[in-house]
């Protein structure tokens, strides 16, 4: 009997330590996210991490919309992941702008199966033919223009074709904006001159309330101002404001319009300003420098966004401060 | 002997279930409406610190950098600023009103949550204690992050992530979005003291340490407090004031004013301590023989003396 009780009492105590273990193992902060991982913005429009740059997914009953499409070494995972989504057709792809990381996946997206519905996969023909089609692939003309360029000179008796174009963004604008309307609500493209590059576009879906902002944005990082592809610190300036402009925060000053960046976390106005008034403020002291006739060299060795370097750099990222003033200071010679 | 080990293990299992359920009997109640106290750090809190101030701050040099740079009128001409709200760290740390309701499941009535509410700017907080994990990193970060707590026998643990940027100081001193804090809530009778230390490693050297403490008020009323933006300078967009590395002219003041040696209120973690009052050396001018600025605050009821 008395074994009886000790053995009772010894399950009672191994119950609440392994109640307590089980409390003791939830997830801790800052761990590492899977591969790729989709969140939920609100609404019809999801995001997609890890496949490159972030990845803006709408989805409705007409099909599937995406803005950027990754490293093409992640197409066929963001298939999957956008798979798990909806089973409609991809209809239209959008590129913020023509860096790999955001147009990689462009081909092995365009090369998915046709629409398996009978209305929209005809068993001859052209589109039978064409997984491109009924895909769109659209972007602001600049980024087809630099995207064409990029491609090798046909050889002597080549000839082009839709096999050379595939994953271009064929249906360009050059307007300052282009509007549709997809899954139930509008869609506007905004070209955003002369910021990240020349040819950025940030996505607004206005009845989900969600911006795509492209690598304009980035909040955990310096912008990549890329000077070689038409980007100016100016221009980066003027579109962050201008992304300012379209998103509303909802009660608290947080919330409402929600935005994807480039890279880095779902984020709203607020974060969108601490990172306008950063650029802002680093602008000012490299022009101050340069007022004072200063050189690059000299301008790099003062630092000028010491004070910023430990929140927007770490070892892994893209842009180091060097690289960040630079572009200010080239940006701002031209 | 049936009955009787019948009944030990029906003991047993109900020794198991009352350990699996938590130190409930020693749980506080931390629910009620709760008055801030101003006897603690009040011109800091209320009427706001004087600009230059970061005397007891663990600033880091970056810190320091972005509190001289920072220009009062960016929450004026930066109309994005002139609702915002204190995040979760400071909103313990402003003197706002706060009500704190228990959050039940409503099948098994145990505590799974708390809810705050505060007075400035509505804002709202939730304290989860179910145990639910974090989110993602990419997730959305927010004014009051992402709170779970735990209980040490009637001591609510705290640690909150998630949080936007903010402030550390209301003179410029900001806090970046990669801190997270840690507080200790404790309840003795009607008083609530909560201690709060932030951990910032771009702004700040060590955890800094602060604490708060309320008053239970039965017959507080919690209003609105509804902000709305408006543009105050057309024109003025994509303009964000700031002072140039070295051109702040307003650093001195606190030091002449208040007759301390200005390096103390560069602040730093050295700053925080009491035996740093033996090696800070002495002032370029001496203090004022009498109080010239924020005199009496909290005294009586009565407000600060800001001449």
């Amino acid at each position: 009997m008395r074994r009886f009780v000790l053995a009772s009492l010894a399950f009672a105590v191994l119950l609440a330590s392994a109640v307590g273990s089980m409390r003791a193992q939830q997830p801790q902060a800052g761990a590492a996210p899977p591969a790729l991982e989709t969140l939920r913005v609100q609404r019809n429009v999801y995001a997609i991490f890890g496949a490159g740059g972030n990845v803006t997914v709408q989805i409705g009953d007409e099909g599937v919309l995406i803005v950027d499409t990754g490293l093409a070494a992640s197409s066929t995972a963001l298939l999957a992941e956008v798979r798990k989504l909806s089973t409609r057709p991809i209809r239209f792809i959008i590129n913020t702008h023509v860096h790999a990381d955001h147009v990689g996946g462009n081909v092995g997206l365009a090369a998915g199966p046709p629409d398996p519905r009978p209305d929209f996969a005809p068993a001859t023909g052209t589109n039978a033919a064409d997984p491109l089609q009924p895909l769109n692939i659209i972007a602001h003309e600049r980024v087809l223009n630099r995207m064409t360029a990029a491609l090798p000179p046909l050889k002597p008796g080549q000839i082009g074709g839709s096999e050379r174009l595939r994953g271009m963004p064929l249906d360009e604008y050059f307007m300052p904006t282009k509007d549709m309307h997809f899954n139930g609500e509008a869609i506007v493209l905004y070209h955003e001159p002369n910021a990240h590059t020349d040819g950025d576009s940030m996505v607004l879906f206005r009845g989900s309330d969600v911006v795509s902002a492209g690598d304009v944005f980035t909040p955990d990082s310096y912008p990549f101002i890329d000077i070689a592809n038409g980007g100016s610190v100016q221009g980066e300036i003027a579109a962050l404001g201008h992304l300012l402009q379209l998103v509303v925060p909802a009660h608290t000053e947080e919330g409402g319009t929600y935005v994807v960046p480039g890279h880095g976390r779902i984020s709203d106005e607020a974060d969108i300003v601490e990172f306008r008034d950063m650029v802002v403020i680093v602008r000012d002291r490299v022009q101050d420098m340069v007022n004072r006739k200063m050189t690059l060299e000299q301008i790099k060795a003062a630092r000028p966004s010491r004070d910023y370097d430990p929140q927007y750099v770490t070892p892994a990222s893209f842009v180091k401060a060097d690289q960040f003033v630079e572009s200010i200071f080239r940006g701002l010679a031209k | 002997m049936a009955r009787l080990r019948s009944t030990f293990a029906a003991a047993a299992v109900l020794l198991g279930a009352l350990a699996c359920a938590g130190p409930a009997s020693a749980q506080a109640d931390f629910s009620g409406h709760w008055a801030p106290l101003f006897h603690e750090d009040h011109p800091e809190r209320l009427p706001g610190p004087e600009l230059g101030d970061y005397l007891g701050i663990p600033l880091s040099e970056a810190g320091r950098l972005r509190a001289d740079s920072y220009d009062a009128d960016r929450i004026s001409v930066v109309q994005e600023y002139q609702c915002r709200p204190h995040a979760g760290d400071y909103m313990m740390r402003g003197l706002s009103n706060m009500r704190v309701d228990a959050v039940r499941d409503p099948v098994t009535n145990r505590l799974v949550a708390y809810h705050l509410r505060m007075g400035f700017q509505e804002m709202e907080r939730t304290i989860y204690l179910d145990g639910r994990p974090r989110p993602s990193a990419n997730a959305p970060y927010t004014w009051s992050g992402f709170s779970v707590g735990s209980w040490q026998d009637n001591v609510l643990n705290i640690y909150t992530t998630h949080l936007k940027e903010n402030y550390i100081r209301r003179n410029g001193i900001p806090a970046s979005d990669k801190r997270t804090f840690t507080e200790h809530w404790v309840r003795h009778g009607n008083y609530l003291t909560v201690e709060t230390v932030i951990t910032d490693p771009v702004i700040l050297t060590e955890p800094l340490v602060r604490s708060q403490t309320w008053v239970l008020d039965l017959t507080q009323q919690m209003g609105r407090d509804i902000c709305e933006t408006a543009a105050e300078l057309p024109g003025a967009a994509n303009t964000v004031p700031n002072h140039l590395p070295g051109t702040n002219p307003f650093l001195h003041e606190v030091a002449d004013w208040y007759g301390l040696p200005a390096e103390a209120t560069r602040g730093g973690a050295a700053t925080m301590y009491p035996e740093y009052r033996k090696t800070m050396g002495k002032p370029a001018n001496p203090p004022p023989a009498i109080c010239v600025r924020y005199c009496n605050c909290g005294l009586n009821g009565g407000s600060c003396n800001l001449q």
